[in-house]
């Protein structure tokens, strides 16, 4: 076997085999399995490097073996796979070391980061499915995989969430099958290619092609959460934090987004999605989802609940940003889905310090949170800056992108959806921080469990992943012309995806 | 040279008939060690017939019409390896299960050394009456093995399987008796060119009869009142083999006579065989998410999955259709085995039947759950499993044909099995105290459902010698 393909193999086992160990360990041997998780996630990243490297000189990476005759399981590394695999390997090691600290002294913690594993190893696999049918059977895992995770605490809550999340899931992923298996019954095939493959089929079979996009858009809008199939995900905040991390910005949502640009570009083509009048209706559903996500977060009090409504709505920019018939919007959205990554896990990593440290789960609870946990706040207010745009923020740069997109795609309507996603941000943002740091703290918090030592307001592994990804965010921004930074990488992937035409 | 096809008829009935002169509850080792050296025929014998096409023995001498001929083909081929690889595990579960006395277990050795040399019997046979009596053999062994438990239920269940399992296989003779009586040969091969679709009407009876009564012994719907007071009242083991395999055996058989001796005339039924399998599927999947206890669950869930078997009878001019059945049986003999020796693990550690009395009992039991979970998985058609596979081809087979109802129905069927998997799923969950009634399990019970389950699971990783076997 050749490196070309042992390495993507190696990705895919480097979570998968720590899992599959860490189920079979005793609850208490806790040393163990965090070595055994921490070896996982560092390893992983250090092959992620070794692809990224390849990748960007442009070596080819992938590996095929026939499941069944004339159906293969295929798995390929291109510069759109890496988006994704890069930022799911480095936030799947914060995620795991903040997982640590979370549930330290928890019960079924063997389960947990045994099903944590299986979710990174399922992530890995959509990014780098080289057909359809590798995306669905690594998408159900996913599925499959989460669903003990969201349901972990065992509470009825716990297990309402999750019903409600495996029956939007299930659905949605028979939906994106019957798309699928149609697909590959008229094309013989369901291979990505730059370009699409569906072209191939012409014009004759335009109406079917547009029922199958709908099915499978609709299949992976599920998880990409777009209004109206997002119903699961306010749900489903009832799990962990590092759960919820997980479902916002490592794998779930982001598996929804990552499956809707691999179809739009690579099976449908971005010309012949825009022939069949395609976009126009993604573009106006993901504008929908935009305004409506940020209109139901005004209204939330639980924390976490607003967090999942802002996700419903930023999510989205990567679909309108993919909508938008034009490389400018395509790296728009693109690069938005490694900046809401960062940005909506720093979130969600301080909404669990709020709640594990001082019981804090509403926004109305958030008086004077700030001057009791200064550096959790800072790291929010960061991320919260990030969400709307704000300048020197990954979101600004995003939000540039995508606008000048919507410009250069003579959609000029999308410009006002973004400015009013902006300021709904702003509204329900901007009275969190504004209670945090200016409001006087109550005379006891609801329910405080760790108490301040010295300069660290929390436990250290608690507080140091929404530090990093704070940066990380400040970073994207300061650094966006760098040349392995989120938008450079997103520039590439639009100059391959863009065949004919001259991308900037 | 050891003759694979012959030795597999032969161990079990060695072993079964030494088990019973052993004596009550004697002879599980015996038994292990016969099916382990079956399972290696087994796969030799995959290996012949994938390599060199039919292979075939004539007992005595004496070839057809005069004497009785065995062949096995790539669908016979691929059933003994089912048969076998279900068994093995199944056997090595059952001793422990039985431990100590169970007087349920008493007879359970000899039993399933007859039920395992009828099932290999019949599916080398290649006359209509041979196949007959291969079906009693296997029919009356697995009554035996219900009856066993010796329950007041289970005495009732076994007399209802009975009357079904009789009923059914005198059907059966009565039609092979009306084709001996029109053409005065039951060999499968030499009928095959001279039933047309102009035979008489009484060629038409014969083959409705030996379907119907086919049909019957595989309880598809409206035929399947039997089975869950049979599959749901035995023990655990003898349910996971009854599930597994004994239906797919009549299943079998129809599967032949389609594409053999009556492949003139069946292909009349076969919309009305898919709306019956259309039928089990919602029927049986909404019996089992309202089943109170979980072995009464999974046996309804046994009704639905065979209904998928029949999907394929409308499709099968197509290639892919066959493979799309062979699949399913695959898939649903190794989950349900799996699956039923799971919910035996389940009743014995929690010491109740019911879905609701397994609140919480996941962190007690973590192997079994997972084992339910992958099992289930393959039920539901959820990648990556064989039961995915399965519904993968035949949903294609369904639209390359043009037939996308059959399509919308496997899809709509997944659906429904989610709901049931995971309403046992969800209870195990939930945080609940640890009840009076529970006990601790040995790991082998845990572990060998494991294994069954894991399996049809792997499957679905790796599909493509199986499928080439079946196309020889």
């Amino acid at each position: 076997m050749s490196m070309q393909e042992l390495l993507p193999l190696a990705v895919l086992f480097s979570s998968l085999v720590p899992g599959l160990a860490i189920f079979a360990l005793p609850e208490s041997w806790i040393g163990v399995r965090t070595t055994l998780n921490l070896f996982g996630a560092f390893a992983k990243l250090g092959l992620v490097f070794l692809l990224l490297a390849g990748v960007a000189a442009g070596d080819e990476f992938g590996l095929r073996y026939a499941v069944l005759p004339g159906l293969d399981l295929a798995f390929k590394v291109d510069a759109l796979g890496m988006l994704f695999i890069t930022l799911s390997a480095i936030l799947w090691l914060f995620t795991t070391l903040y997982a640590i600290g979370y549930l330290e002294g928890a019960p079924h913690r063997s389960r947990f980061f045994g099903f944590f594993s299986l979710c990174v190893t399922a992530t890995m696999g959509i990014a780098m499915a080289a057909n359809l049918f590798t995306f669905f059977v690594f998408y159900e895992l996913l599925t499959l995989s989460t669903f003990p995770l969201v349901v972990h605490r065992g509470t009825d809550k716990a297990m309402r969430g999750g019903t409600i999340y495996l029956a939007y899931t299930l659905v949605g992923g028979t939906a994106l099958l019957t798309g699928i298996v149609w697909l590959h019954h008229l094309l013989g095939h369901s291979e990505f290619a730059h370009g699409g493959i569906a072209a191939a089929l012409g014009g004759d079979s335009a109406g079917q092609l547009k029922i199958i996009f709908l099915l499978l858009i609709a299949g992976v809008g599920v998880k990409a959460a777009l209004v109206p199939l997002h119903g699961w995900l306010p749900q489903a905040m009832v799990a962990p934090a590092p759960v919820s991390a997980l479902l916002h910005a490592v794998a779930v949502v982001k598996a929804g987004a990552f499956g809707i640009v691999r179809i739009v570009y690579e099976v449908y083509g971005i010309e012949f999605a825009q022939s069949l009048n395609l976009l126009l209706p993604l573009a106006v559903v993901a504008a929908v989802t935009i305004v409506w996500g940020s209109f139901r977060a005004l209204f939330q009090d639980d924390l976490k609940r607003r967090l999942a409504f802002s996700t419903v709505s930023q999510v989205s920019y990567i679909a309108l940003g993919v909508a938008l018939f034009g490389p400018v919007g395509t790296i728009g959205g693109l690069v938005h889905l490694v900046h809401q990554g960062i940005m909506k896990i720093t979130l969600f990593f301080c909404a669990g310090n709020y709640a594990e440290t001082l019981g804090i789960h509403k926004v109305s609870e958030m008086d004077g949170a700030g001057r009791r946990m200064p550096l959790t706040t800072l790291a929010f207010s960061i991320g919260a800056l990030g969400m709307m745009g704000a300048p020197l923020t990954a979101g600004a740069v995003s939000k540039a992108w995508l606008t000048d997109g919507a410009t250069a795609a003579g959609m000029a309507w999308a410009i006002p959806v973004l400015w009013a996603s902006s300021l709904l941000n702003a509204a329900y943002f901007l009275p969190i921080l504004w209670r945090a740091w200016f409001r006087p703290a109550p005379a006891a918090w609801p329910e405080e469990h760790i108490p301040r030592r010295g300069w660290r307001e929390t436990a250290w592994l608690l507080l140091l992943p929404p530090l990093v990804t704070a940066a990380a965010t400040l970073a994207a921004a300061a650094w966006a012309d760098a040349s392995l930074s989120p938008l450079a990488w997103a520039r590439l992937i639009a100059a391959r995806e863009y065949l004919g035409l001259e991308t900037p | 040279m050891i003759d694979s096809l012959v030795w597999l008829l032969l161990l079990p009935l060695a072993w079964a008939t030494l088990a019973f002169v052993l004596g009550p509850g004697r002879g599980a080792w015996l038994a292990i060690a016969g099916l382990a050296a079956q399972f290696a025929l087994a796969v030799d014998l995959a290996r012949i017939v994938a390599a060199g096409g039919v292979a075939a023995h004539v007992v005595g001498g004496w070839g057809a019409p005069l004497g009785i001929d065995l062949a096995a083909d790539g669908l016979s081929a691929a059933m003994l390896l089912l048969t076998q690889g279900v068994a093995l595990p199944l056997a090595i579960h059952a001793r422990a299960y039985f431990k100590a006395g169970d007087p349920a277990g008493v007879w359970f050795w000899p039993l399933l050394g007859f039920l395992l040399a009828g099932l290999n019997a019949l599916f080398v046979s290649a006359d209509l009456f041979n196949l007959y009596v291969t079906l009693e053999l296997v029919g009356l062994a697995a009554v035996g093995l219900v009856a066993a438990g010796g329950g007041t239920q289970q005495v009732a269940a076994a007399l209802r399987y009975l009357f079904a399992t009789l009923l059914g296989s005198g059907a059966y003779l009565l039609g092979v008796a009306l084709l001996y009586g029109a053409y005065g040969t039951v060999s499968s091969a030499t009928l095959l060119p001279l039933v047309t679709a102009e035979a008489p009407r009484l060629v038409w009876i014969a083959a409705g009869l030996m379907v119907t009564g086919l049909l019957l012994k595989t309880a598809l719907f409206p035929f399947h009142f039997w089975l869950p007071p049979a599959h749901g009242g035995a023990p655990a083991p003898v349910s996971a083999l009854l599930s597994a395999l004994v239906v797919k055996a009549s299943f079998y058989l129809i599967l032949r006579l389609w594409l053999g001796p009556l492949q003139a005339l069946l292909p009349s039924f076969a919309w009305l065989l898919a709306l019956l399998g259309a039928a089990a599927i919602f029927w049986g999947s909404w019996q089992a998410i309202r089943a109170v206890k979980v072995k009464r669950l999974i046996a309804y869930s046994t009704v639905a999955q065979l209904g998928y078997l029949f999907l394929i009878f409308p499709l099968l001019p197509a290639p892919g259709a066959l493979q799309a059945g062979v699949m399913q049986v695959f898939a649903h003999g190794l989950a349900k085995a799996g699956m039923f020796a799971a919910a035996g693990v389940m009743i014995k550690a929690t010491g109740q039947d019911t879905v609701a009395g397994l609140a919480g009992a996941v962190e007690r039991l973590p192997v079994t759950f997972f084992a339910f979970g992958l099992a289930g998985m393959t039920l539901m058609g959820l990648p990556p499993s064989s039961g995915f596979l399965a519904k993968w081809q035949i949903i294609d087979a369904a639209l390359a044909q043009g037939h996308w109802v059959i399509a919308v129905v496997a899809l709509a069927g997944g659906l429904l099995a989610a709901v049931y998997v995971f309403r046992v799923l969800r209870q195990a969950f939930l945080q609940a105290p640890v009840p009076d009634t529970a006990t601790a399990v040995p790991r082998t019970l845990e572990w060998t459902a494991f294994a069954l389950a894991a399996a049809s699971v792997l499957l679905g990783l790796r599909g493509v010698e199986l499928m080439q076997l079946v196309m020889v």
